[in-house]
Protein backbone atom coordinates (compact mmCIF):
# COMPACT_ATOMS: atom_id res chain seq x y z
CA UNK A 1 0.00 0.00 0.00
CA UNK A 2 1.17 3.52 -0.79
CA UNK A 3 1.42 6.21 1.89
CA UNK A 4 2.22 9.88 1.49
CA UNK A 5 4.34 11.31 4.28
CA UNK A 6 3.86 15.08 4.48
CA UNK A 7 6.64 16.83 6.31
CA UNK A 8 5.68 19.81 8.45
CA UNK A 9 8.31 21.86 10.20
CA UNK A 10 8.58 25.13 12.02
CA UNK A 11 11.70 25.92 10.03
CA UNK A 12 12.40 25.06 6.41
CA UNK A 13 15.92 24.75 4.98
CA UNK A 14 15.99 28.38 3.82
CA UNK A 15 15.40 29.58 7.39
CA UNK A 16 18.20 27.54 8.92
CA UNK A 17 21.81 28.56 9.46
CA UNK A 18 24.13 27.36 6.70
CA UNK A 19 25.72 24.76 9.00
CA UNK A 20 22.37 23.45 10.25
CA UNK A 21 20.99 23.22 6.71
CA UNK A 22 24.13 21.43 5.54
CA UNK A 23 23.73 18.83 8.27
CA UNK A 24 20.02 18.48 7.57
CA UNK A 25 20.68 17.85 3.86
CA UNK A 26 23.13 15.15 4.81
CA UNK A 27 20.58 13.47 7.08
CA UNK A 28 18.05 13.52 4.25
CA UNK A 29 20.59 12.10 1.80
CA UNK A 30 21.28 9.22 4.17
CA UNK A 31 17.62 8.52 4.96
CA UNK A 32 16.61 8.67 1.28
CA UNK A 33 19.46 6.34 0.35
CA UNK A 34 18.31 3.91 3.05
CA UNK A 35 14.70 3.73 1.91
CA UNK A 36 15.75 3.44 -1.73
CA UNK A 37 17.68 0.35 -0.72
CA UNK A 38 14.93 -1.10 1.47
CA UNK A 39 12.39 -0.71 -1.33
CA UNK A 40 10.06 1.69 0.50
CA UNK A 41 10.92 4.64 -1.74
CA UNK A 42 8.51 5.68 -4.49
CA UNK A 43 9.18 9.41 -4.75
CA UNK A 44 9.93 12.57 -2.84
CA UNK A 45 10.43 16.29 -3.20
CA UNK A 46 11.37 19.29 -1.15
CA UNK A 47 9.22 22.38 -1.54
CA UNK A 48 10.29 26.01 -1.57
CA UNK A 49 9.25 28.02 1.52
CA UNK A 50 5.53 28.81 2.05
CA UNK A 51 6.20 32.47 1.22
CA UNK A 52 6.56 31.38 -2.41
CA UNK A 53 3.08 29.86 -2.43
CA UNK A 54 -0.02 31.15 -4.11
CA UNK A 55 -3.46 29.67 -3.51
CA UNK A 56 -5.87 29.35 -6.41
CA UNK A 57 -9.65 29.08 -6.28
CA UNK A 58 -12.20 29.20 -9.05
CA UNK A 59 -15.54 30.69 -8.07
CA UNK A 60 -18.32 31.37 -10.56
CA UNK A 61 -15.88 30.62 -13.34
CA UNK A 62 -13.47 33.28 -12.14
CA UNK A 63 -9.96 32.59 -10.96
CA UNK A 64 -9.22 34.03 -7.52
CA UNK A 65 -5.66 33.93 -6.26
CA UNK A 66 -4.45 34.73 -2.76
CA UNK A 67 -0.89 34.85 -1.55
CA UNK A 68 0.48 32.24 0.75
CA UNK A 69 -0.45 28.63 1.58
CA UNK A 70 -4.10 27.61 2.12
CA UNK A 71 -3.64 27.06 5.83
CA UNK A 72 -1.90 29.63 7.98
CA UNK A 73 -0.23 27.64 10.74
CA UNK A 74 2.96 27.87 12.68
CA UNK A 75 4.12 24.68 11.02
CA UNK A 76 4.84 24.72 7.33
CA UNK A 77 4.55 22.06 4.69
CA UNK A 78 8.13 21.52 3.58
CA UNK A 79 8.24 18.39 1.46
CA UNK A 80 6.98 14.87 1.05
CA UNK A 81 7.89 11.24 0.59
CA UNK A 82 5.71 8.79 -1.26
CA UNK A 83 6.44 5.35 0.14
CA UNK A 84 5.37 1.76 -0.31
CA UNK A 85 4.67 -0.05 2.96
CA UNK A 86 3.01 -3.31 3.96
CA UNK A 87 0.66 -1.57 6.40
CA UNK A 88 0.24 1.52 8.56
CA UNK A 89 2.63 0.28 11.24
CA UNK A 90 5.42 -0.11 8.69
CA UNK A 91 4.60 3.32 7.24
CA UNK A 92 4.81 4.83 10.74
CA UNK A 93 8.19 3.17 11.24
CA UNK A 94 9.51 4.67 7.98
CA UNK A 95 7.98 8.09 8.69
CA UNK A 96 9.56 8.16 12.15
CA UNK A 97 12.98 8.00 10.46
CA UNK A 98 12.39 11.10 8.31
CA UNK A 99 14.84 13.70 9.71
CA UNK A 100 12.09 16.35 9.81
CA UNK A 101 10.08 14.21 12.27
CA UNK A 102 12.60 15.10 14.98
CA UNK A 103 11.95 18.86 14.62
CA UNK A 104 8.46 19.15 13.20
CA UNK A 105 6.00 16.40 12.41
CA UNK A 106 5.06 14.07 9.60
CA UNK A 107 1.49 13.39 8.54
CA UNK A 108 1.06 9.88 7.16
CA UNK A 109 -1.82 9.44 4.69
CA UNK A 110 -2.79 6.31 2.81
CA UNK A 111 -3.06 6.90 -0.92
CA UNK A 112 -6.48 6.07 -2.36
CA UNK A 113 -6.12 3.16 -4.71
CA UNK A 114 -9.72 2.18 -5.26
CA UNK A 115 -10.85 1.26 -8.75
CA UNK A 116 -12.64 4.53 -9.47
CA UNK A 117 -9.59 6.56 -8.52
CA UNK A 118 -7.31 4.35 -10.57
CA UNK A 119 -9.60 4.73 -13.58
CA UNK A 120 -10.10 8.49 -13.11
CA UNK A 121 -6.38 9.12 -12.87
CA UNK A 122 -5.61 6.94 -15.87
CA UNK A 123 -3.38 4.50 -13.97
CA UNK A 124 -5.15 1.60 -15.66
CA UNK A 125 -3.99 2.66 -19.11
CA UNK B 1 -24.95 -12.40 21.50
CA UNK B 2 -28.31 -13.49 22.84
CA UNK B 3 -28.66 -17.17 22.15
CA UNK B 4 -31.99 -17.89 20.49
CA UNK B 5 -34.23 -20.52 22.04
CA UNK B 6 -34.15 -23.75 20.09
CA UNK B 7 -36.92 -26.09 19.09
CA UNK B 8 -35.46 -29.50 19.31
CA UNK B 9 -37.07 -32.83 19.98
CA UNK B 10 -34.01 -34.17 21.79
CA UNK B 11 -34.29 -35.23 25.39
CA UNK B 12 -34.85 -32.08 27.41
CA UNK B 13 -32.09 -32.78 29.95
CA UNK B 14 -29.42 -33.37 27.29
CA UNK B 15 -30.51 -30.19 25.58
CA UNK B 16 -30.31 -28.17 28.76
CA UNK B 17 -26.83 -29.53 29.42
CA UNK B 18 -25.65 -28.55 25.96
CA UNK B 19 -27.33 -25.16 26.29
CA UNK B 20 -25.60 -24.54 29.60
CA UNK B 21 -22.31 -25.67 28.13
CA UNK B 22 -22.76 -23.31 25.19
CA UNK B 23 -23.63 -20.40 27.47
CA UNK B 24 -20.56 -21.06 29.59
CA UNK B 25 -18.34 -21.45 26.54
CA UNK B 26 -19.76 -18.26 25.12
CA UNK B 27 -18.84 -16.35 28.28
CA UNK B 28 -15.38 -17.86 28.50
CA UNK B 29 -14.27 -18.19 24.92
CA UNK B 30 -16.30 -15.98 22.59
CA UNK B 31 -13.70 -13.18 22.71
CA UNK B 32 -10.86 -15.65 22.03
CA UNK B 33 -12.73 -17.12 19.11
CA UNK B 34 -13.56 -13.66 17.79
CA UNK B 35 -9.94 -12.49 18.06
CA UNK B 36 -8.73 -15.53 16.12
CA UNK B 37 -11.45 -15.16 13.49
CA UNK B 38 -10.38 -11.55 12.84
CA UNK B 39 -6.87 -12.81 12.12
CA UNK B 40 -8.10 -15.61 9.88
CA UNK B 41 -10.68 -13.53 8.03
CA UNK B 42 -8.98 -10.14 8.06
CA UNK B 43 -12.08 -8.11 8.84
CA UNK B 44 -13.92 -7.19 12.06
CA UNK B 45 -17.42 -7.34 10.63
CA UNK B 46 -16.91 -10.60 8.72
CA UNK B 47 -15.42 -12.10 11.91
CA UNK B 48 -18.37 -10.97 14.01
CA UNK B 49 -20.83 -12.55 11.63
CA UNK B 50 -18.74 -15.72 11.59
CA UNK B 51 -18.73 -15.80 15.40
CA UNK B 52 -22.53 -15.63 15.47
CA UNK B 53 -22.82 -18.30 12.79
CA UNK B 54 -20.47 -20.58 14.71
CA UNK B 55 -22.52 -20.32 17.91
CA UNK B 56 -25.71 -20.79 15.94
CA UNK B 57 -24.25 -23.99 14.50
CA UNK B 58 -23.22 -25.10 18.00
CA UNK B 59 -26.81 -24.64 19.19
CA UNK B 60 -28.00 -26.88 16.39
CA UNK B 61 -25.36 -29.57 16.57
CA UNK B 62 -24.11 -29.89 20.14
CA UNK B 63 -27.41 -30.95 21.74
CA UNK B 64 -27.57 -33.70 19.10
CA UNK B 65 -23.90 -34.73 18.75
CA UNK B 66 -22.51 -33.69 22.12
CA UNK B 67 -20.05 -30.93 22.98
CA UNK B 68 -16.82 -31.38 20.99
CA UNK B 69 -13.61 -32.14 22.82
CA UNK B 70 -12.04 -28.80 21.96
CA UNK B 71 -15.01 -26.43 21.67
CA UNK B 72 -12.88 -23.36 20.95
CA UNK B 73 -11.13 -24.97 18.01
CA UNK B 74 -14.49 -26.27 16.75
CA UNK B 75 -15.98 -22.76 16.93
CA UNK B 76 -13.02 -21.20 15.13
CA UNK B 77 -13.02 -23.66 12.26
CA UNK B 78 -16.82 -23.64 11.97
CA UNK B 79 -16.89 -19.84 11.97
CA UNK B 80 -14.14 -19.68 9.39
CA UNK B 81 -15.85 -22.27 7.19
CA UNK B 82 -19.19 -20.44 7.38
CA UNK B 83 -17.55 -17.13 6.52
CA UNK B 84 -15.71 -18.55 3.53
CA UNK B 85 -18.88 -20.26 2.39
CA UNK B 86 -20.85 -17.03 2.68
CA UNK B 87 -18.20 -14.95 0.94
CA UNK B 88 -17.87 -17.42 -1.92
CA UNK B 89 -21.64 -17.49 -2.39
CA UNK B 90 -21.68 -13.70 -2.55
CA UNK B 91 -18.61 -13.70 -4.81
CA UNK B 92 -20.66 -15.34 -7.56
CA UNK B 93 -22.32 -11.99 -8.00
CA UNK B 94 -19.50 -9.71 -7.01
CA UNK B 95 -15.74 -10.32 -6.93
CA UNK B 96 -14.22 -10.51 -3.45
CA UNK B 97 -12.00 -7.67 -2.29
CA UNK B 98 -8.40 -8.66 -2.85
CA UNK B 99 -7.30 -8.56 0.78
CA UNK B 100 -10.12 -10.84 1.92
CA UNK B 101 -9.23 -13.28 -0.85
CA UNK B 102 -5.65 -13.25 0.42
CA UNK B 103 -6.79 -14.13 3.92
CA UNK B 104 -9.01 -16.92 2.71
CA UNK B 105 -6.20 -18.40 0.68
CA UNK B 106 -3.91 -18.47 3.73
CA UNK B 107 -3.66 -21.89 5.34
CA UNK B 108 -5.51 -22.23 8.60
CA UNK B 109 -2.97 -22.86 11.32
CA UNK B 110 -3.68 -24.84 14.44
CA UNK B 111 -6.56 -22.80 15.84
CA UNK B 112 -5.69 -23.71 19.41
CA UNK B 113 -1.94 -23.47 19.13
CA UNK B 114 0.38 -21.01 20.79
CA UNK B 115 -0.31 -18.18 18.39
CA UNK B 116 -3.92 -18.05 19.54
CA UNK B 117 -3.16 -16.37 22.88
CA UNK B 118 -1.51 -13.65 20.83
CA UNK B 119 -4.76 -13.05 18.98
CA UNK B 120 -6.29 -11.37 22.02
CA UNK B 121 -3.20 -9.21 22.31
CA UNK B 122 -3.41 -8.38 18.58
CA UNK B 123 -7.01 -7.37 19.13
CA UNK B 124 -6.13 -5.11 22.06
CA UNK B 125 -3.32 -3.40 20.18
CA UNK B 126 -5.48 -2.90 17.10
CA UNK B 127 -8.39 -1.41 19.07
CA UNK B 128 -5.98 0.90 20.95
CA UNK B 129 -4.03 1.92 17.85
CA UNK B 130 -2.88 5.55 18.26
CA UNK B 131 -4.02 6.31 14.69
CA UNK B 132 -7.60 6.07 16.02
CA UNK B 133 -9.15 8.94 18.00
CA UNK B 134 -8.99 8.32 21.79
CA UNK B 135 -12.76 8.06 22.27
CA UNK B 136 -12.94 5.55 19.42
CA UNK B 137 -10.13 3.50 21.02
CA UNK B 138 -12.15 3.31 24.22
CA UNK B 139 -15.40 2.41 22.47
CA UNK B 140 -13.78 -0.18 20.22
CA UNK B 141 -11.91 -1.83 23.11
CA UNK B 142 -15.06 -2.16 25.21
CA UNK B 143 -17.02 -3.47 22.25
CA UNK B 144 -14.52 -5.87 20.68
CA UNK B 145 -12.22 -6.91 23.53
CA UNK B 146 -14.72 -6.86 26.41
CA UNK B 147 -17.75 -7.78 24.34
CA UNK B 148 -20.03 -5.03 25.68
CA UNK B 149 -22.88 -3.97 23.45
CA UNK B 150 -22.97 -0.56 21.82
CA UNK B 151 -25.96 0.34 24.01
CA UNK B 152 -24.11 -0.61 27.20
CA UNK B 153 -21.10 1.51 26.26
CA UNK B 154 -23.30 4.44 25.25
CA UNK B 155 -25.12 4.30 28.59
CA UNK B 156 -21.87 4.12 30.57
CA UNK B 157 -20.47 7.17 28.78
CA UNK B 158 -23.75 9.10 28.69
CA UNK B 159 -23.55 9.21 24.91
CA UNK B 160 -26.35 8.60 22.44
CA UNK B 161 -26.15 5.05 21.08
CA UNK B 162 -26.18 6.16 17.40
CA UNK B 163 -23.24 8.52 18.07
CA UNK B 164 -21.31 5.70 19.65
CA UNK B 165 -22.20 3.25 16.89
CA UNK B 166 -21.02 5.82 14.35
CA UNK B 167 -17.72 6.19 16.21
CA UNK B 168 -17.18 2.42 16.06
CA UNK B 169 -18.09 2.22 12.36
CA UNK B 170 -15.63 5.01 11.53
CA UNK B 171 -12.88 3.38 13.55
CA UNK B 172 -13.37 0.06 11.78
CA UNK B 173 -13.34 1.88 8.42
CA UNK B 174 -10.04 3.52 9.34
CA UNK B 175 -8.55 0.16 10.35
CA UNK B 176 -9.49 -1.15 6.91
CA UNK B 177 -8.69 1.91 4.79
CA UNK B 178 -5.39 2.99 6.34
CA UNK B 179 -4.51 -0.71 6.70
CA UNK B 180 -3.89 -0.83 10.42
CA UNK B 181 -2.39 -4.30 10.79
CA UNK B 182 -3.64 -6.98 13.15
CA UNK B 183 -0.41 -7.55 14.98
CA UNK B 184 1.48 -7.25 18.22
CA UNK B 185 3.88 -4.33 17.71
CA UNK B 186 7.57 -4.98 17.23
CA UNK B 187 10.05 -4.17 19.99
CA UNK B 188 10.88 -0.61 18.83
CA UNK B 189 7.17 0.30 18.58
CA UNK B 190 6.19 -1.41 21.80
CA UNK B 191 6.73 1.33 24.43
CA UNK B 192 4.59 3.87 22.57
CA UNK B 193 1.91 1.31 21.78
CA UNK B 194 1.74 -0.11 25.31
CA UNK B 195 1.32 3.42 26.59
CA UNK B 196 -1.66 3.83 24.31
CA UNK B 197 -3.26 0.60 25.60
CA UNK B 198 -2.65 1.59 29.23
CA UNK B 199 -4.18 5.01 28.59
CA UNK B 200 -7.35 3.41 27.22
CA UNK B 201 -7.65 1.01 30.16
CA UNK B 202 -7.12 3.80 32.68
CA UNK B 203 -9.66 6.01 30.90
CA UNK B 204 -12.23 3.23 31.20
CA UNK B 205 -11.35 2.76 34.86
CA UNK B 206 -11.59 6.46 35.64
CA UNK B 207 -14.89 6.78 33.86
CA UNK B 208 -16.11 4.06 36.22
CA UNK B 209 -14.29 5.35 39.29
CA UNK B 210 -15.40 8.94 39.04
CA UNK B 211 -17.91 9.52 36.30
CA UNK B 212 -16.94 12.80 34.63
CA UNK B 213 -20.47 14.11 35.02
CA UNK B 214 -23.87 13.02 36.22
CA UNK B 215 -25.28 11.72 39.44
CA UNK B 216 -23.52 8.47 40.07
CA UNK B 217 -20.11 8.77 41.67
CA UNK B 218 -19.02 5.34 40.53
CA UNK B 219 -19.98 3.13 37.68
CA UNK B 220 -18.75 -0.12 39.06
CA UNK B 221 -19.18 -2.07 35.86
CA UNK B 222 -16.70 0.10 33.95
CA UNK B 223 -14.11 -0.12 36.74
CA UNK B 224 -14.61 -3.86 36.75
CA UNK B 225 -14.12 -4.06 32.98
CA UNK B 226 -10.95 -1.97 33.27
CA UNK B 227 -9.53 -4.26 35.95
CA UNK B 228 -10.40 -7.30 33.83
CA UNK B 229 -8.60 -5.66 30.90
CA UNK B 230 -5.64 -4.86 33.14
CA UNK B 231 -5.43 -8.49 34.26
CA UNK B 232 -5.65 -9.71 30.69
CA UNK B 233 -2.83 -7.40 29.64
CA UNK B 234 -0.64 -8.47 32.58
CA UNK B 235 -1.29 -12.12 31.70
CA UNK B 236 -0.42 -11.60 28.03
CA UNK B 237 2.31 -8.96 28.30
CA UNK B 238 3.71 -8.43 31.80
CA UNK B 239 5.39 -5.07 31.15
CA UNK B 240 6.24 -3.18 34.38
CA UNK B 241 3.80 -0.35 33.67
CA UNK B 242 1.02 -2.86 32.93
CA UNK B 243 1.65 -4.30 36.41
CA UNK B 244 1.74 -0.75 37.79
CA UNK B 245 -1.57 0.19 36.22
CA UNK B 246 -3.31 -2.97 37.44
CA UNK B 247 -1.91 -2.29 40.92
CA UNK B 248 -3.13 1.30 40.80
CA UNK B 249 -6.63 0.26 39.77
CA UNK B 250 -6.84 -2.47 42.41
CA UNK B 251 -5.63 -0.14 45.17
CA UNK B 252 -8.08 2.59 44.19
CA UNK B 253 -10.88 0.07 43.83
CA UNK B 254 -10.06 -1.37 47.29
CA UNK B 255 -11.58 1.79 48.79
CA UNK B 256 -14.78 1.47 46.79
CA UNK B 257 -17.07 0.58 49.72
CA UNK B 258 -15.61 3.28 51.96
CA UNK B 259 -15.58 6.12 49.47
CA UNK B 260 -19.17 7.23 49.66
CA UNK B 261 -21.91 7.16 52.27
CA UNK B 262 -25.21 5.32 51.91
CA UNK B 263 -26.66 8.62 50.67
CA UNK B 264 -24.02 8.77 47.94
CA UNK B 265 -22.00 11.51 49.64
CA UNK B 266 -18.27 11.70 49.15
CA UNK B 267 -16.11 10.56 52.08
CA UNK B 268 -12.54 11.85 52.09
CA UNK B 269 -9.66 9.42 52.46
CA UNK B 270 -8.88 10.67 55.96
CA UNK B 271 -12.48 10.11 57.10
CA UNK B 272 -12.99 6.70 55.53
CA UNK B 273 -13.75 3.61 57.60
CA UNK B 274 -10.61 1.63 56.79
CA UNK B 275 -12.16 -1.66 57.88
CA UNK B 276 -14.27 -1.39 54.71
CA UNK B 277 -11.21 -1.42 52.48
CA UNK B 278 -10.85 -4.59 50.44
CA UNK B 279 -7.84 -6.42 51.89
CA UNK B 280 -7.56 -8.82 48.95
CA UNK B 281 -7.32 -5.97 46.43
CA UNK B 282 -4.74 -4.24 48.63
CA UNK B 283 -2.58 -7.36 48.97
CA UNK B 284 -2.71 -8.06 45.24
CA UNK B 285 -2.05 -4.41 44.35
CA UNK B 286 0.87 -4.08 46.77
CA UNK B 287 2.49 -7.25 45.43
CA UNK B 288 2.18 -5.94 41.87
CA UNK B 289 3.76 -2.62 42.88
CA UNK B 290 6.71 -4.52 44.34
CA UNK B 291 7.15 -6.53 41.15
CA UNK B 292 6.97 -3.40 38.98
CA UNK B 293 9.44 -1.46 41.15
CA UNK B 294 11.92 -4.34 41.08
CA UNK B 295 11.98 -4.20 37.27
CA UNK B 296 13.57 -0.73 37.46
CA UNK B 297 11.72 0.09 34.23
CA UNK B 298 8.67 1.50 35.98
CA UNK B 299 6.87 4.71 35.15
CA UNK B 300 4.11 6.94 36.42
CA UNK B 301 1.42 4.27 36.88
CA UNK B 302 3.71 2.28 39.15
CA UNK B 303 4.62 5.37 41.17
CA UNK B 304 0.98 6.40 41.57
CA UNK B 305 0.26 2.84 42.69
CA UNK B 306 3.15 3.06 45.15
CA UNK B 307 1.55 6.17 46.67
CA UNK B 308 -1.81 4.41 46.89
CA UNK B 309 -0.04 1.47 48.57
CA UNK B 310 1.40 3.76 51.27
CA UNK B 311 -2.14 4.93 52.06
CA UNK B 312 -3.43 1.36 51.97
CA UNK B 313 -0.88 0.25 54.55
CA UNK B 314 -1.65 3.02 57.06
CA UNK B 315 -3.88 1.64 59.81
CA UNK B 316 -5.26 5.12 60.50
CA UNK B 317 -5.14 8.40 58.57
CA UNK B 318 -2.76 9.89 61.14
CA UNK B 319 -0.39 6.92 60.74
CA UNK B 320 0.14 7.74 57.03
CA UNK B 321 3.81 7.97 56.07
CA UNK B 322 3.61 11.40 54.40
CA UNK B 323 7.39 11.72 54.16
CA UNK B 324 7.47 8.58 51.99
CA UNK B 325 4.61 9.92 49.87
CA UNK B 326 6.44 13.22 49.26
CA UNK B 327 9.54 11.26 48.16
CA UNK B 328 7.49 9.28 45.63
CA UNK B 329 5.87 12.48 44.33
CA UNK B 330 9.35 13.94 43.84
CA UNK B 331 10.31 10.97 41.62
CA UNK B 332 6.99 11.18 39.81
CA UNK B 333 7.54 14.88 39.08
CA UNK B 334 10.97 14.14 37.69
CA UNK B 335 9.76 11.56 35.18
CA UNK B 336 6.44 13.24 34.38
CA UNK B 337 6.22 16.91 35.34
CA UNK B 338 2.62 18.11 35.60
CA UNK B 339 0.84 20.82 37.60
CA UNK B 340 -1.70 18.28 38.92
CA UNK B 341 1.11 16.11 40.34
CA UNK B 342 2.65 19.28 41.82
CA UNK B 343 -0.67 20.05 43.49
CA UNK B 344 -0.89 16.57 44.99
CA UNK B 345 2.69 16.85 46.20
CA UNK B 346 1.83 20.20 47.83
CA UNK B 347 -1.01 18.54 49.75
CA UNK B 348 1.38 15.79 50.89
CA UNK B 349 3.90 18.44 52.00
CA UNK B 350 1.12 20.13 53.99
CA UNK B 351 0.47 16.83 55.75
CA UNK B 352 4.18 16.37 56.49
CA UNK B 353 5.18 19.94 57.38
CA UNK B 354 1.90 21.66 58.25
CA UNK B 355 -0.75 23.59 56.28
CA UNK B 356 1.30 26.77 55.92
CA UNK B 357 4.07 25.02 53.95
CA UNK B 358 1.45 23.41 51.71
CA UNK B 359 -0.43 26.66 51.14
CA UNK B 360 2.71 28.44 49.91
CA UNK B 361 3.18 25.72 47.30
CA UNK B 362 -0.50 25.67 46.26
CA UNK B 363 -0.54 29.46 45.88
CA UNK B 364 2.61 29.34 43.74
CA UNK B 365 0.97 26.74 41.48
CA UNK B 366 -2.30 28.71 41.25
CA UNK B 367 -0.37 31.89 40.46
CA UNK B 368 0.90 30.26 37.27
CA UNK B 369 -2.70 30.03 36.08
CA UNK B 370 -2.62 26.52 34.54
CA UNK B 371 -4.86 25.05 37.25
CA UNK B 372 -7.16 28.01 37.63
CA UNK B 373 -10.07 26.06 36.14
CA UNK B 374 -9.39 22.90 38.17
CA UNK B 375 -11.83 22.61 41.07
CA UNK B 376 -9.54 20.41 43.16
CA UNK B 377 -6.83 23.12 43.18
CA UNK B 378 -9.28 25.56 44.75
CA UNK B 379 -10.70 23.04 47.19
CA UNK B 380 -7.12 22.15 48.26
CA UNK B 381 -6.44 25.84 48.90
CA UNK B 382 -9.75 26.14 50.76
CA UNK B 383 -8.95 23.17 52.96
CA UNK B 384 -5.51 24.52 53.91
CA UNK B 385 -6.94 27.99 54.69
CA UNK B 386 -9.67 26.34 56.79
CA UNK B 387 -7.06 24.46 58.79
CA UNK B 388 -5.15 27.70 59.33
CA UNK B 389 -8.32 29.43 60.55
CA UNK B 390 -8.35 31.80 57.58
CA UNK B 391 -12.11 31.44 57.19
CA UNK B 392 -12.84 34.24 54.70
CA UNK B 393 -10.21 32.95 52.26
CA UNK B 394 -11.37 29.38 52.79
CA UNK B 395 -14.96 30.34 51.96
CA UNK B 396 -13.93 32.18 48.79
CA UNK B 397 -11.88 29.21 47.60
CA UNK B 398 -14.67 26.68 48.36
CA UNK B 399 -17.08 28.88 46.39
CA UNK B 400 -14.71 28.97 43.44
CA UNK B 401 -14.31 25.18 43.62
CA UNK B 402 -18.09 24.81 43.81
CA UNK B 403 -18.65 26.76 40.59
CA UNK B 404 -16.10 24.56 38.80
CA UNK B 405 -17.12 21.12 40.13
CA UNK B 406 -19.31 19.01 37.85
CA UNK B 407 -20.13 15.92 39.88
CA UNK B 408 -23.07 16.14 42.22
CA UNK B 409 -21.47 14.34 45.19
CA UNK B 410 -18.52 16.72 44.95
CA UNK B 411 -20.84 19.74 44.82
CA UNK B 412 -22.71 18.46 47.88
CA UNK B 413 -19.41 17.96 49.71
CA UNK B 414 -18.36 21.55 48.94
CA UNK B 415 -21.77 22.84 50.03
CA UNK B 416 -21.35 21.04 53.37
CA UNK B 417 -17.93 22.60 53.88
CA UNK B 418 -19.29 26.04 53.03
CA UNK B 419 -22.15 25.73 55.50
CA UNK B 420 -19.74 24.53 58.20
CA UNK B 421 -17.83 27.77 57.63
CA UNK B 422 -21.05 29.75 58.00
CA UNK B 423 -22.14 30.32 54.43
Amino acid sequence: MKYLCLICAEKVMEQMSAAAAEQHYEEYAEFTGDIRESGHFLGCNRLQPPATAVTVRVRNGKIATTDGPFAETKEQFGGYYLIEARDLNEAIQVASRIPGARMGCVEVRPVAEDERTIRALGFDR
Amino acid sequence: MPIAPQNNDQAVSGMTDAREAIDAIYCMHSRHVFATLIRLLGDFDVAEEALHDAFRAALEQWPRDGVPENPRAWLVSTGRFKAIDGLRRRARFQPLPEDIEEHLAAEEDDPDGEGVEDDRLRLIFTCCHPALPPDAQVALTLREVCGLTTEEIARAFLTAAPTLAQRIVRAKAKIRDARIPYQVPSAPELPDRVESVLRVIYLVFNEGYSASSGESLTRASLSGEAIRLGRLLVELLPEPEALGLLALMLLQESRHAARSSAEGDLILLEDQDRSLWNAEHIAEGAALVERALLSRRFGSYTLQAAIAAVHAHAATASATDWAEIVVIYDILLRIEPSPVVELNRAVAVAMRDGPEAGLDLVDAILARGELDGYHLAHSARADLCRRLGRTTEARAAYKRAYTLARQEPECRFLERRLSELGG
